[in-house]
């Protein structure tokens, strides 16, 4: 048995707004192990980015976090103090955020803006090793050595990209959590990027949270994954288990509405009308507004949404395992 | 006869100054010697990596830059003939701007802030003073039933950033179609859309070429959507055409190693399913294609399949 | 036709609500703004007020008028005589005489045969606060506080008056200089440097020694220089941003001749710069008045500069706070107004930059 490196426990958050509450994270519970990789995938308002915030406790300032737990390796994330979540943040727990490659300072080498990261903390490093550090990194990430002398808008994208995945390295993190590294790249870039991760966590054994709105590339890069909308988890489990029995409707919607280059041309099946608000919470089904199928049970909204094993650790929501 | 548009050698040079102080210019080839063309009714997806001339192609053919040179001819359903772009009278260069449209790919930025809904739709049929006031404001109620905005009267007084991404992207859609064009082009118009939603305005896209009979130039980086939505594929690469096939044909049987990198860099939605990696040398690729820059034929290899080499044994590495 | 007017009519005003309430929303959290916005609406509220006395009659013009009015207060004083030196049983040092209730026999020149000792009524000229004048009367008998009311009605007018004919202004040019660019963008730009660098204050010296400023000249001149000056440039990049934008792309695709897309789609996108510029401007419009009204440069009735311009050469000025009711109330106004303003531009600012917008 591996080991549970990060417990998420029925977090639940929200923003607090002019317009009300938004219910961002609502019940929210999983495990990652150690050297496993988790996908979370949903629409864009989701959630994810919510989500992966929160695990690092730098979630904004008008966000509450009302209950829940995070243990990372069995310290409590939440109600820790700024000082020791401070030695925790990337050094055991590190994250590539969503649009990272254009937050880099525009007037600062690539090189000393990671080299500065490593300082806050490791302060006794000398700079020889430090540079030594961050060329090990680079090379890890399939970059020259050369990039830690240039500034940031002298670099494509790609290099961007890969530069901001070897700073989430810089402190040897057990876990990595990725939120759409690719999402902004081409499908080549995104190619070369989505094999670069896969070969740095084999090769040092990470754990990776990856968070991305492409059924296709949570496919090709996890092993558990959870399936999300509006907030709450509808599905997870095994990767394989969730794309051969789909038990949740919007699953299904989501895995037959992927084009693919491969297999048989098919007509893809799409999801008509918007996302619901998350201010002041749904009741019932959040998914039934837009379901293709619903029973007259789910538009009662009766059932209360919580999930239940259908088969090996694969989880789904109980009033759609239980209509459908 | 039979085509919206033909496009013959189309080249376009931008210059940028090497420095700030230097008065030398240095010249990007962007779009370097293609050439094209749509059927009637068909759609043709331009498919390639980022900066790899897609989005100039497009706006050379729209007019809104002009081209370094090559032909351009399109089919002007009112005279009923091609025409060359570069002699068009003022009366034709209108019915031009009638027939072709753009659909572009940030549905935040692609309508103005100010404009309502209606006035955003309306706009084509004031600038060509097509129909009375009355009968315009029908077309664009009738428009907006078409792209499943429902009920019409509650989308035309709002502002665009009152609506979502997806009803943004179907009033672009309906703006560009409200004057019944024959060829629109896309630039990638549902990449910046949730999955979710990209299919039905993909869907949308597909039943109205249908209905109107209008052929799209689709451009992509996704071969999985390009797919979905054309006949033809054409893959660029630095400026150049390097393959184009019918759809089936290319992604069943690519014949140029970029074509079958592209393919093989697209994740697949299914977790048994493991891709073969094609890896190339992009820099020697470069190199392949840059060293017969001038004189690389197309080469005819059947079932209206052709790619950019001079014999296709060296492609077969 | 199949589509309900009505319906649309109705969405249309209640769209237009919505609107208004949630700028409304965005503006009020703004503590600045919201400063500003109650100074600037209690001015409002002081020059709107005037005419409604004089019109119901609460005030009589007699009394009452800023410029023309006159009312006469006075007060039985003990005429004395101050000694040489001090101190004396009576007065400590030179500041307590005379002291209160008391007049110096050589202040009443023009009286005839008034010893010391004697009772005399004198008149208040300025007189201090009371409840009929509660800011007093000036040296002229004039009430304070009609007078600042009316150099509240100054300040508006000349604010909005200049800075709107400066962003008009500057909001044309700005777009023209994006749209055509070349030698006309060229020119402008020059233009601009040029204005920038004319010291506006000593120009407006100048101009006073020649030609007689009235109040509306002075808006002109002030929308003028403003209009011509930073502010195109400042336009000028906020409409280039606007001109590369897809949806005037899209309008060029359909066949838009160039002056309507200037006018329909880059003009109405900068216009949120252009009234924040406004607001801003009225700031500079007020503090030019008072300096320009302080140096006595203007030919104008009325104004909070003109007060401290004659508390100045009536010579109250220099008596410290004795007389504060002749400088304070003009002094704070052209402060307050002119910072209320201000403050208002910095919460529109919020509204229209989305930037800077807490979610
Ligand atoms: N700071 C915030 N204040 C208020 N609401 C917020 C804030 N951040 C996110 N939200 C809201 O919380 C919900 C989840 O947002 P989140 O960014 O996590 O979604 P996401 O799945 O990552 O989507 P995307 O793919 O667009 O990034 C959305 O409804 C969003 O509007
Ligand atoms: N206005 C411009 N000035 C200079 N170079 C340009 C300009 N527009 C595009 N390019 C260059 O032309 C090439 C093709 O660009 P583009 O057509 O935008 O690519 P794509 O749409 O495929 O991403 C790129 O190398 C790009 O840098
Ligand atoms: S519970 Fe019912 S409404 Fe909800 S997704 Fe399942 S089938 Fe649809
Ligand atoms: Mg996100
Ligand atoms: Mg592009």
């Amino acid at each position: 048995m591996t080991k549970d490196i990060l417990v998420v426990d029925n977090l639940n958050m929200h923003y607090e707004t002019l317009e009300g509450n938004v219910m961002a994270v609502n019940n929210v519970t999983f495990t990652v192990k150690e050297g496993e990789s988790f996908g979370l995938v949903g629409e864009s308002g989701c959630g994810k980015s919510s989500v992966a915030s929160t695990l690092l406790q730098l979630q904004s300032e008008n966000a509450i976090i009302s209950s829940g737990s995070i243990k990372l390796d069995n310290q409590e994330l939440v109600g820790m103090s700024e000082s020791d979540l401070r030695k925790v943040r990337w050094n055991d727990i590190s994250i590539v955020f969503q649009g990272a490659m254009n937050a880099w300072n525009p007037v600062i080498k690539i090189g000393e803006q990671i080299r500065e990261a490593i300082r806050e903390h490791h302060p006794n490093n000398t700079k020889k090793e430090n540079t030594e550090k961050i060329s090990e990194l680079f090379k890890i990430v399939g970059l020259d050595d050369s990039i830690m002398d240039r500034y940031p808008h002298e670099l494509s994208g790609g290099m961007k990209q890969r530069a901001i995945i070897s700073l989430a390295l810089s402190c040897d993190p057990k876990i990595v959590i990725a939120d759409e590294p690719t999402t902004a790249l081409d499908v080549v870039i995104q190619d070369q990027i989505l094999n670069e991760i896969k070969k740095v966590q084999k090769l040092l054994g990470l754990s990776l949270i990856y968070i991305s709105h492409d059924i296709a590339v949570i496919a090709e890069m996890t092993d558990n994954m959870a399936v999300m909308y509006a907030g709450s988890i509808v599905e997870k489990g095994p990767t394989a288990s969730i794309f051969s029995n789909p038990r949740h409707a919007y699953t299904k919607l989501l895995l037959e509405s992927t084009p693919s280059v491969v297999g048989e041309k098919k007509k893809l099946r799409a999801l008509d009308g918007e996302p619901p608000s998350l201010i002041n919470g749904l009741k019932g089904c959040s998914f039934s507004p837009r379901c293709p199928d619903p029973t007259d049970a789910c538009k009662k909204g009766s059932l209360e949404m919580k999930l239940i094993e259908i088969e090996s650790a694969h989880w789904a929501d109980q009033c759609c395992v239980n209509c459908g | 006869m039979n085509n919206v548009i033909e496009v013959n050698n189309l080249v376009k040079n931008f210059e940028v100054s090497k420095g700030f102080f230097s008065r030398n210019k240095n010249v990007v080839k962007a779009v370097d010697g293609i050439s094209f063309s749509i059927p009637k009714g068909e759609s043709l997806g331009l498919v390639g990596q980022s900066g790899c001339g897609k989005t100039t192609t497009a706006r050379a053919l729209c007019l809104l830059e002009p081209k370094t040179s090559g032909d351009v001819k399109f089919f002007n359903p009112e005279a009923n003939e091609m025409q060359d772009l570069d002699s068009l009278t003022e009366e034709q260069v209108k019915q031009f701007r009638r027939n072709t449209q753009m659909i572009f790919q940030d549905p935040y930025e692609s309508l103005n802030p100010r404009w309502t809904i209606k006035d955003i739709i309306l706009e084509p049929l004031n600038i060509h003073n097509i129909g009375s006031l009355e009968n315009r404001t029908e077309a664009v109620v009738e428009i907006l039933k078409t792209v499943g905005l429902t009920p019409p009267e509650n989308y035309l007084p709002r502002y665009p950033h009152e609506l979502s991404g997806g009803q943004r992207q179907r009033v672009s859609i309906a703006r560009s179609l409200i004057m019944n064009p024959k060829f629109v082009i896309c630039d990638e118009p549902t990449s910046m859309l949730d999955v979710s939603i990209r299919i039905s305005i993909m869907d949308l896209m597909l039943d109205l070429a249908k209905d109107l009979q209008v052929s799209y130039l689709y451009i992509t980086h996704d071969l999985a959507v390009a797919r979905y939505m054309c006949n033809r594929i054409a893959v660029m690469f630095n400026g150049k055409i390097v393959e184009i096939a019918k759809t089936e044909d290319l992604l069943s049987n690519p014949i140029h190693p970029y074509t079958k990198r592209l393919i093989s860099s697209i994740p697949v939605p299914d977790p048994k399913y493991i891709r073969n990696k094609y890896e190339i040398d992009f820099t020697e690729l470069d190199e392949i294609i840059k060293n017969n820059s001038e004189n690389l034929p197309m080469v005819d290899i059947g079932n209206e399949h052709f790619v950019a080499t001079h014999d296709v044994k060296d492609l077969l590495i | 036709m199949q589509i309900n007017e009505q319906k649309e009519k109705n969405l249309q005003k209640q769209l237009r609500r919505e609107a208004i309430n949630r700028n409304w929303k965005l503006f009020s959290q703004s503590k600045l703004g919201m400063i500003g916005l109650a100074i600037v609406t209690f001015f409002l509220f002081l020059a709107l007020l005037q005419p409604v006395l004089f019109f119901t009659g609460l005030w009589s013009q007699g009394v009452y008028n800023p410029v023309v009015g006159y009312d006469r207060i006075t007060e039985t004083k003990l005429v004395v005589e101050c000694p040489k030196e001090y101190p004396t049983p009576e007065y400590e040092n030179y500041a307590s005489c005379p002291g209160d209730g008391e007049v110096q026999k050589k202040m009443l020149y023009l009286a005839q045969g008034v010893e010391v000792g004697d009772m005399y009524e004198v008149y208040l000229q300025p007189a201090p606060p009371s409840i009929k004048h509660i800011l007093g009367t000036d040296s002229l008998g004039r009430d304070v506080f009609s007078q600042i009311m009316e150099g509240s009605q100054v300040a508006f007018v000349l604010g909005l008056l200049s800075a709107t004919l400066g962003v008009g202004i500057s909001t044309i040019l700005g777009t023209v200089a994006a749209f055509y660019g070349g030698r006309v963008d060229r020119y402008l730009m020059r233009q601009s440097d040029l204005v920038l660098m004319l010291p506006t204050l000593p120009l407006l010296f100048i101009i006073s020694a020649f030609a007689e400023l009235k109040i509306w000249h002075l808006a002109v001149v002030l929308g003028v220089i403003g209009g011509l000056g930073g502010s195109v440039i400042t336009i000028k990049s906020q409409a280039l941003q606007v001109k590369v934008k897809p949806f005037v792309d899209s309008a060029r695709i359909t066949g838009g001749s160039q002056r309507k897309i200037m006018f329909s789609h880059v003009l109405p996108n900068v216009a949120p710069l252009a009234l924040l510029f406004m607001v801003f401007s009225v700031t500079g419009a007020i503090a030019s008045e008072s300096v320009l009204s302080f140096l006595g440069l203007l030919n104008i009735d009325m104004s909070w500069g003109l007060m401290i311009y004659l508390s100045q050469t009536d010579g109250f000025i220099f008596s410290g706070l004795e007389y504060w009711w002749l400088i304070l109330p003009a002094g704070l106004s052209v402060t307050f107004l002119a910072g209320g303003f201000y403050l208002v531009g910095r919460g529109l600012d919020d509204v229209f930059n989305p930037r800077l917008r807490k979610r």
